[in-house]
């Protein structure tokens, strides 16, 4: 039964409509390992056995009834972020503000997911309101990286990350604001993918800077991500954001893309995303990366985006700016947490109370520093020059989309740090999303493969492929060409080479 | 601290000062569903059952715009000869309320639908005054906080709040007029005039139902007053709760005296937020913020822009009705009105239901006289205004119809109103049962003649002897038993005819 946990989710699908094995066994194969590596692992928050057993039970019923799979993933284990809403669950956001709170509708993301027959076993766990990058900020613990259980998972998606690479799940969705999917993605040696802004409903999904949030598939697999993507995107009317726009053929390309070489591609690598700052072991990793592209037959060119090197600032002023706005509304008066209301405080006193209370430090942080940005006589200069950053990004993609097909860069500048190494220093923290926000800002698809272990700590390594806006079809092509050149050369996928974890009996 | 200084005399005022005013005028759409969800928007509905995710402002909802409501904020901006945006955004108006469930209001900033327009109003004497427009825009209007507990219903004293989000994302447009300058003694008067004839002209749009007293029509007077000869504007209040036309003028009258009181007490008025008490006419100052409020606007990453196209701006100018100024002049050409006669109509307040009432099959100058006279009278008495009177143009225009085919007498048709405000039905029901027809069974009226003559012998002699004059006594004995429902005219003939005269 164990393997059925190291399958991909495509197999597993495929072993589910050929009858080979139940949904419900595939549910408790990994009910069962979650219970085995949870406290060591802590990637969930909420789990709901009987629910994922009664989803599992549903598609086999459809499959004895010879009834067609709702989708190409029916009956697939997955874990959802805990910052989507879903019916008879808690939606927490890794904070004590909303502990408890049960949401009385479901996500658009969450609707696909139930009516493609996915089997969602719980909800995992993250940064709090998706600030971070280690999951450390969790209000409920942190989640650790089971490549080094002393090592954060990265963040803010560390629980969905964690998850897969702990083999809890084959499939799990994850949020990106800055990073959030492709940073855990990377340290995880897991494949993290942030579709284009706008392709995926953002109804259900927790705001945290709501201009950037966009969330996306996580996976073992390019197939397996790809074929989660077409699950969860597409046109919806309840998000006015919503691109009404077909799908991008992810699938087609990434099938396509692994059994194909690259010849006629363009790559950039940008020149910017690279030096000082930089692992020595992640740089070689890129570069073995690169090294690999260009013998799959691909052009490789050196670009230059010098905006890149204002994305970072740009962004801490434009996410904490909307997070300042988006969670005005935790305020104790209609759900969640509330403290202090002995019946003499005033509703204004109750709400700072329990603002000081059910926050965490960096999400007061970024509150402060996203209410100043936006105050009175310094808009101008903060969030109206980061809004004008944020153009010259866009620009410099556009520029460099001009001479190229897809942009590389290492995912991350560092593998997989120490639990508790940057929690002092939000800044070295902050820096963990250098290579990530470019693309958020711009909005336009950005994904992270693992490209090997870091030869100085031997932790997984992330190569980031970028594309254009709604063109998410050409990184999984690329992505899934170098997936299958990787695994011939390194002899078998890096994700059996994550260490078996203790077991609790 | 509280310091009164002395009202000044109203003369006084405008001998010392000019009056600067600027108006904001909220108006709730009367769109079917909320400006960014699908919730139903009808008035008194129970408390929070008009509710859904978004307008609750929960976890992970998103706004959607109406585009209803982006089509009657287009077409009011035009009627108020604005420019329309080629491409605007919405903006968040970041503040803490309970009653707004995001603690942001999802409004415009700097970039409105409608913008530089203008209104002319006319006065109560005929002249007219053109009041410039800034701007009009979209926003989405707060829940309602019931605070219980307080001697006053304020929310100062109050042992606990209720919080009702019904109207949390109702469609609004506010409404926001430039400084109004140069008026003098009749600036109450402009602003009352202004707040009519866009209440008129909105209710000719049909875009909304313009009830002051439900809150879909409000009025934030702002009122500054200036040393005459001075170059620069003087330190102005706003104040909200204004909730009639009548209060509007009181307002701004009652504030430029109590803040000319003030300067010439050498004090300084404090830009405030104040609120009008209805029952003294006075405005007290709202609570006291500590610093200024900083709203942080920025634009909603939630919505994308809006960018009408000038094809569909020119398809909307085409659906804008009658303006109410064209209309009076057509209808005082159509109805041979004075302009004494029309200005009466307009400050009734009367032109619409007499209009209506006409529609419904009424010779006009019946339909105006019981509008301008009896009903407006009623309308004083009870305190409420002449559209609130619960009685419809068509029922009046039955009671009319009564009177001409000699049902009613003009005095009988006066009780059956009576009785339809009174909420007993129909004018033919409260004849019924007040039983009020006109006597017109003449062997009824034989009978009451015959008994009135027998009671005044004296009389009835002097009628024999041809005194024809003497029958007047007779009559008033008849009509006196008859209750006032017999047709004098003809008991005056059946008398003469009883006596040979």
């Amino acid at each position: 039964m164990t393997d059925l946990i190291r399958l991909t989710a495509a197999e597993i699908a495929a072993k589910i409509q050929a009858k080979e094995v139940s949904a419900v066994e595939v549910a408790r194969a990994h009910l069962d390992r979650i219970d085995a590596v949870e406290p060591a692992v802590h990637a969930f928050l909420h789990i709901d056995g009987d629910r994922a057993l009664q989803a599992a039970k549903a598609v086999d019923e459809d499959v004895a009834a010879g009834r067609p799979a709702a989708s190409p993933l029916a009956g697939v284990p997955l874990a959802l972020k805990d910052v989507l809403t879903m019916r008879g669950a808690p939606t927490t956001c890794g904070s004590k503000m909303l502990e408890g709170w049960e949401p009385p509708y479901d996500a658009t993301v969450t609707l696909r997911l139930l009516e493609a027959g996915l089997v969602i076993l719980g909800k995992t766990n993250m940064d709090e309101f998706a600030m971070g990058s280690s999951t450390e900020n969790s209000a409920y613990g942190p989640t650790r990286n089971p490549w080094d259980l002393d090592r954060i998972p990265g963040g803010s998606g560390g629980g969905s990350a964690a998850a897969l690479a702990a083999f809890e799940a084959p499939l799990a969705i994850g949020t990106d604001t800055g990073g959030s999917i492709r940073q855990p993605g990377s340290v995880t040696g897991t494949v993290g993918v942030k579709p284009t802004y706008g392709t995926v409903s953002r109804y259900g999904l927790v705001a945290f800077s709501s201009s950037l949030d966009q969330a996306g598939p996580c996976a073992r697999t390019v197939l397996d991500a790809a074929l989660l993507h077409e699950v969860i995107a597409g046109h919806d009317p309840l998000d006015s954001t919503s691109i009404d726009a077909p799908v991008p053929p992810v699938v087609a390309a990434a099938r396509e893309g692994a059994n194909a070489d690259l010849k006629g591609l363009r790559v950039g690598v940008v020149t910017e995303l690279a030096g000082e700052g930089y692992q020595p072991g992640v740089l070689a990793a890129f570069e073995a990366a690169v090294a690999q592209l260009r013998e799959l037959g691909a052009e490789i060119v050196e670009v230059s985006c010098p905006s890149f090197d204002l994305a970072l600032p740009a962004y801490y002023l434009i996410a904490p700016s909307e997070c300042s706005s988006n969670l005005a509304r935790f305020d104790a008066m209609r759900y969640g947490l509330r403290v202090g209301d002995d019946a003499t405080r005033s509703a204004e006193e109750v709400m700072s109370l329990t603002r000081e209370a059910g926050f965490g430090a960096e999400v007061k942080r970024r509150i402060m520093l996203g209410t100043y940005a936006l105050s009175s006589g310094y808009y101008d200069a903060y969030y109206g020059s980061a809004q004008k950053v944020r153009t010259l990004i866009k620009r410099d993609f556009d520029a460099a989309f001009g001479q190229v097909d897809v942009l590389v860069s290492p995912t991350t500048p560092t593998t997989a740090f120490g639990i508790g190494e940057r929690t002092d220093d939000p800044i070295a923290m902050y820096r963990a999303d250098l290579c990530t926000i470019p693309s958020s800002m711009a909005g336009n698809a950005a994904l992270s493969i693992p490209c090997g272990l870091s030869a100085c700590d031997g932790l997984p390594v992330g190569l980031q492929i970028m594309s254009p806006a709604l063109q998410d079809h050409r990184g999984y092509r690329v992505a899934a060409a170098y997936e299958t050149a990787r695994d011939a050369a390194q002899g078998g996928p890096l994700i059996t080479r994550v260490p078996e974890l203790e077991v609790a009996h | 601290m509280t310091v009164t200084a002395e009202l000044m005399d109203y003369d006084e005022v405008l001998d010392r000062f000019d009056p600067v005013l600027g108006l904001e005028v909220h108006v709730e759409l009367s769109t079917n569903t909320k400006m960014f969800c699908g919730c139903p928007t009808g008035f008194g509905a129970e408390p929070n059952t008009q509710v859904c995710p978004t307008c609750l402002g929960l976890p992970g909802s998103l706004p959607v715009v109406n585009g209803a409501a982006v089509e009657s904020a287009i077409r009011i901006g035009l009627a108020l000869n604005c420019e329309i945006a080629q491409w605007c955004r919405f903006a968040r108006k970041n503040y803490f309320y309970p009653d707004m469930p995001k603690n942001f209001q999802t409004s415009q900033y700097d970039e409105p639908i409608a913008f530089n327009g203008w209104l002319d109003v006319t006065l109560d004497d005929g002249e007219i005054v053109r009041v410039e427009i800034e701007r009009a825009h979209m926003e989405e209007d707060t829940g309602k906080s019931l605070h219980v507990g307080g001697a006053t219903g304020r929310i100062h004293g109050a042992e606990h709040s209720l919080l009702d989000y019904n109207r949390a994302g109702v469609p609004l447009i506010e409404i926001v007029t430039k400084t109004i300058e140069g008026t003098g003694a009749r600036a109450p008067e402009v602003a009352r005039a202004y707040v009519a004839t866009l209440r008129d002209l909105l209710k000719a749009l049909d875009v909304s139902d313009v009830r002051m007293d439900q809150g879909s029509l409000r009025c934030d007077a702002n009122v500054s007053l200036m040393p005459k000869g001075a170059a620069e504007f003087g330190t102005r209040t706003e104040t909200k709760n204004v909730n009639s036309l009548r209060s509007v003028e009181r307002a701004v009258r009652h504030e430029m005296t109590r803040q000319a009181g003030i300067l010439v007490g050498g004090g300084t008025i404090l830009q405030e937020t104040r609120h009008f008490e209805e029952a003294t006419g006075t405005t007290r100052a709202g609570r006291r913020k500590e610093t200024s409020e900083d709203y942080r606007y920025f634009p909603e990453p939630d919505l994308v822009p809006i960018a009408p196209s000038r094809e569909w701006v020119a398809e909307l100018s085409q659906t804008l009705p009658e303006m109410p100024a064209q209309r009076r002049k057509r209808i005082q050409a159509e109805w041979s009105l004075t302009d004494l006669e029309l200005r009466d109509l307009v400050n009734a307040g009367a032109i619409d239901l007499v209009a209506a009432t006409v529609d419904a099959g009424a010779p006009p100058a019946e339909a105006r006289s019981w509008w301008v006279s009896y009903l407006s009278q009623s309308a004083n008495s009870r305190g409420v205004e002449l559209g609130d009177l619960p009685i419809t143009p068509a029922q009046v225009a039955k009671v009319i119809a009564l009177v001409a085919d000699g049902t009613l007498t003009n005095k009988l048709a006066r009780e059956v109103v009576d009785g339809v405000l009174a909420g007993e039905g129909e004018p033919e029901q409260v004849v019924d049962q007040r039983g009020l027809k006109v006597v017109s069974d003449d062997s009824a009226l034989y009978a009451a003649v015959d008994e009135a003559l027998a009671a005044q012998p004296d009389v009835a002699d002097k009628i024999r002897d041809g005194k024809v004059a003497a029958a007047g006594a007779i009559v008033g004995a008849v009509m006196k038993a008859t209750k006032g429902q017999a047709d004098a005219k003809r008991v005056r003939e059946l008398v003469l005819e009883r006596c040979g005269a």
